[in-house]
């Protein structure tokens, strides 16, 4: 007891802080720092099972006609590693960081109901261990990831396998409706007094939209997947077209949740690049109001583009108009960003730490991946190139260039914070450039496979196709040095655990309020919560001759422009 | 070489696409030069170094935040209207007119018909160059895609509905084409072969295949007929003029005549058609066509047949 009063006073590690020690403090707790940890390390336990399928796949194909797995168990692998990757990744991911930042950064203690809070992280481990279960079951899901009727049914796959699927899915589908409630909830009422919605950091603004999208979105998963555990088990026949099912029926239903998936996964990464750039280039964020609200607009389009993963399905040319015109505009809120982030970059003055340089990548490499999503809202450029490899490069893109990219930025920024250490700037380094290399030599020339004719999940492709070999060479070689980058990743976050600098309160002079208490935050977080009254409250701390206030003034004067 | 590239068009359909594909193309080429200069420039030019004064608080400005919502509202417009342009000139409504060609696809092949002539054939498609030809696309099990790049758009092939299309071809010669929708285990042998002719050769071509094959008589392969008729492979597949008359499996009617066996996995030699036979597991795991554990001899003598129907 004496002892935990003493390491309270200065927690300078998240290792000594004595609440947090013992695993039993860990799988009991209600603190929202842990619980967003347990969620980040969760997904990345699931990050390395989804390597581990990428590289298998990526052997696979590295030379045509290979035999190394069969027909079967590639469909498994491809199927586990697309649902891992999405389900058990990029949403845990998000929801960690959201979990454990949105409380801090409004000043909030916890989030509003701490237990719901567990309860999502939990159901969703418990979900993703179930889908893993499968394997044991004699075969794991093998379908897709979107898992289309009525090769789905049990006419077609008879294996439990899918049943585990869909059990697996609705479990942590049911923990994110939850989570995103919670911070809802958290983020409409326990903000710091002074905060109003104009004030709150933009990390919190795209993470808040992103739980309306989730709240709107997982319930069309969600049904799906009962009408098709109900015609897998009960013979219901929703999506049986022989008799009087509709296979269409489950596209709609899918990509209905499934296209605003591909915005949840990504809005809160927005968010992250909102945060990391303006600190690292020393200003404040440039067109705040453009960004939130392009946020909105986004958030509202994403409903009404999902047929456009459907336009060689045959619905026409009056929903084609619409879904095309939907999807080309929805390119516009996200230029907007774009432009915002690199006009808070120029004229900045900017420190390219490892967190800074993914952040810079992400510019880049998001913009290709959003301008080959542009070409498919284009409807006969999809009718050549969609279910081939160009649409495999241009979702990598947007996911891995673009969503991971973006996470491993804030990982970088924010892990002093939630740990005490900083991440070595020098395994950083290594693993940036390399992930540059492999990310890129992997997924640039799966456009060309695409355009050369080779369509997505084939377990292989005819030798006597020209090009189609050397590129698939080029790629499960650059797949290695991706690998490698991963791990050196993931080496620097467990040595730096141990070994790393000890970081300060706000190591990179950052503004937002997670950076006014202290590296590891305390389990109540703050001492005293501020009275907010702009958007960098900790600004002024760290200009006293600039004062916040004086800045605002002087650009709603119009200042701003000189 | 024969490339199944949406690049390499060789109708007036795929050339339109490719046509748009190419300004979209220019069009993205030229955002992302801007955006990754714009990106590259600010790394460097604004680089933190030693001194450098605390920069000019700049909280935005309306005016050039308008100016880039706006031009990309515009480019979009402009692609909008492209598409559509293109979408009509691509893929015009059939107007209820029967289709040239019926495409039904199972897992794991394509069946082709014919309705005027009543041709039936299975993974390779012929067609007569410089016509424009309707063809209808529909599922016997789950949802399939017909993509053949240089020639058409891609379209689904699903269960209990019917969708149109338009194939052509504008010089003769072989195009390459597969399923391009996932659909179970096999998919990546789900290939089709179009073999474009002059009207001269696909008239002949066409004639062949309404010609009923003659009975064997040749004793090895008039075993081989007694093999195929007495024993489970006709009671999935048809040969015309046979009592042998089911459409589980493909039509064989013509078999012998075909560039390649089991929607692509081998070319067609008596040789592979003898293995294939033997043990389809091994060389299609996961296929339909089960192991109809023959004798040696009786495959020997079902292979000569099936040789036969050219």
């Amino acid at each position: 007891m004496n002892q935990m009063s003493q390491a309270q006073a200065v927690p300078r590690s998240i290792r000594t802080i004595p609440e947090y020690r013992g695993l039993l403090s860990w799988v009991s707790s209600v603190d929202h720092k842990q619980i967003g940890i347990m969620y980040l390390l969760g997904a990345l336990l699931f990050l390395l099972l989804g390597l581990v399928e990428a590289t298998l796949i990526r052997i696979q194909l590295a030379v045509p006609e290979n035999t190394f797995l069969s027909p079967d168990s590639y469909s498994q692998i491809f199927t586990m590693h697309g649902t891992t990757m999405i389900f058990l990744v990029g949403m845990p991911l998000m929801l960690g960081l959201s979990v454990y930042f949105v409380p801090l950064m409004i000043g909030a203690r916890d989030m509003a109901f701490p237990r719901l809070n567990a309860f999502g992280f939990w159901i969703f481990l418990f979900g993703g261990f179930l889908l893993y279960f499968s394997f044991m079951s004699g075969s794991a899901p093998l379908a897709g990831w979107f898992a289309y009727a009525p090769l789905n049914e049990k006419a077609y796959l008879f294996n439990s396998g899918q049943d585990y699927w869909v059990i697996a899915l609705l479990l942590t589908g049911a923990g994110s409706i939850a989570t995103a409630i919670n911070v809802i909830v958290t983020v409409f009422t326990l903000r710091a007094p002074g905060m109003n919605f104009r004030r709150l950091p933009l990390f919190v603004w795209m993470t808040t939209i992103n739980s309306f999208l989730i709240l709107f979105a997982l319930p069309a998963l969600n049904t799906a997947l009962v009408m098709l555990f109900a015609d897998r088990q009960l013979d219901a026949l929703f999506f049986v077209s022989a008799k009087g099912g509709s296979a269409l029926l489950w596209q709609h239903y899918f990509w209905f949740f499934g296209h605003p998936e591909v915005y949840i996964l990504i809005l809160p990464v927005f968010g992250i690049i909102s945060e990391v750039i303006p600190v690292f280039a020393r200003k404040p964020i440039y067109g705040y109001g453009f960004l939130a609200g392009s946020t909105v607009a986004i958030a509202f389009l994403s409903f009404a583009v999902w047929a456009h993963h459907m336009f060689a399905t045959g619905l026409g040319f009056p929903v084609y108009y619409v879904f095309a015109g939907a999807s080309m505009l929805i390119a516009v809120p996200t230029g907007i960003k774009i432009f915002n982030w690199i006009a808070t970059m120029w004229g900045g003055s900017i420190r390219f730490t490892t967190s800074m340089l993914f952040a810079t990548a992400f510019l880049i490499q998001f913009t290709i991946g959003g301008l080959s999503g542009v070409a498919f809202a284009a409807v006969p450029i999809d009718w050549q190139l969609t279910d081939s490899y160009f649409v495999v490069a241009h979702f990598h893109y947007v996911l891995l260039g673009g969503m991971l990219f973006g996470i491993i930025s804030g990982i970088y920024y924010w892990y002093p914070k939630m740990t005490g250490h900083f991440l070595s700037e020098k395994l950083g380094r290594a693993h940036f450039w390399l992930m540059i290399i492999g990310f890129n030599g992997t997924f640039f020339v799966m456009h060309l496979m695409g355009l050369f004719g080779m369509p997505r999940r084939v377990f292989t492709y005819p030798a006597d196709i020209p090009y189609l070999a050397p590129m698939n060479m080029l790629s499960s070689c650059s797949a290695a040095v991706l690998m490698l980058s991963l791990l050196i990743f993931f080496a620097n976050l467990i040595v730096s655990l141990y070994r790393g600098e000890q970081a300060s309160d706000n190591p990179w002079e950052g503004w937002t309020l997670e950076w006014a208490t202290s590296s590891p935050p305390p389990p109540h977080n703050f001492d005293k919560v501020p009275y907010i009254r702009n958007r960098r409250p900790l600004w002024d701390q760290l200009h006293p001759d600039l004062p916040e206030a004086r800045l605002e003034a002087e650009h709603e004067a119009g200042g701003a422009s000189r | 070489m024969n490339i199944p590239s949406p690049l390499i068009p060789a109708s007036l359909q795929a050339r339109d696409i490719n046509f748009l594909f190419q300004i979209v193309l220019i069009i993205s080429a030229i955002i992302l030069l801007v955006v990754a200069g714009l990106v590259l420039y600010s790394a460097v030019r604004f680089r933190r170094r030693p001194g450098d004064p605390v920069p000019t608080q700049d909280f935005g400005n309306t005016k050039l935040e308008i100016t880039w919502t706006v031009i990309p509202l515009l480019i979009v417009t402009v692609m909008f209207f492209l598409s559509v342009r293109t979408m009509h000139a691509v893929d015009p409504p059939p107007l209820n007119r029967p289709p040239d060609i019926q495409v039904v696809a199972h897992q794991w092949w394509w069946e082709f018909s014919y309705p005027e002539s009543g041709v039936i054939t299975a993974n390779e498609l012929h067609i007569p160059i410089d016509k424009n030809l309707l063809f209808s696309v529909t599922s016997a099990d789950v949802v399939h895609d017909f993509w053949v790049p240089q020639l058409a758009r891609k379209i689904d092939a699903i269960p209990a509905r019917k969708n149109f299309a338009w194939i052509a071809a504008d010089q003769p010669g072989l195009y390459l084409g597969t399923c391009a929708e996932y659909c179970g285990v096999e998919h990546a042998w789900m290939r089709i072969r179009v073999v474009a002719q002059t009207p001269e050769e696909f008239s002949q071509w066409q004639k062949k295949q309404l010609a009923i094959p003659a009975k064997p008589t040749e004793p090895l392969a008039v075993k081989g007929y007694n093999v195929f008729m007495s024993r489970p492979c006709s009671s999935c597949h048809r040969i015309a003029g046979t009592p042998a008359d089911k459409d589980i499996g493909p039509d064989l009617t013509h078999i012998g005549s075909r560039q390649t066996l089991a929607a692509g996995v081998f070319d067609n030699s008596p040789g592979n058609l003898e293995a294939w036979i033997a043990d389809p597991q091994k060389f299609k795991p996961g296929c339909h066509m089960p192991d109809l554990q023959l004798e040696p001899a009786e495959l020997t003598a079902l292979t000569a047949y099936l040789e036969e129907l050219q």
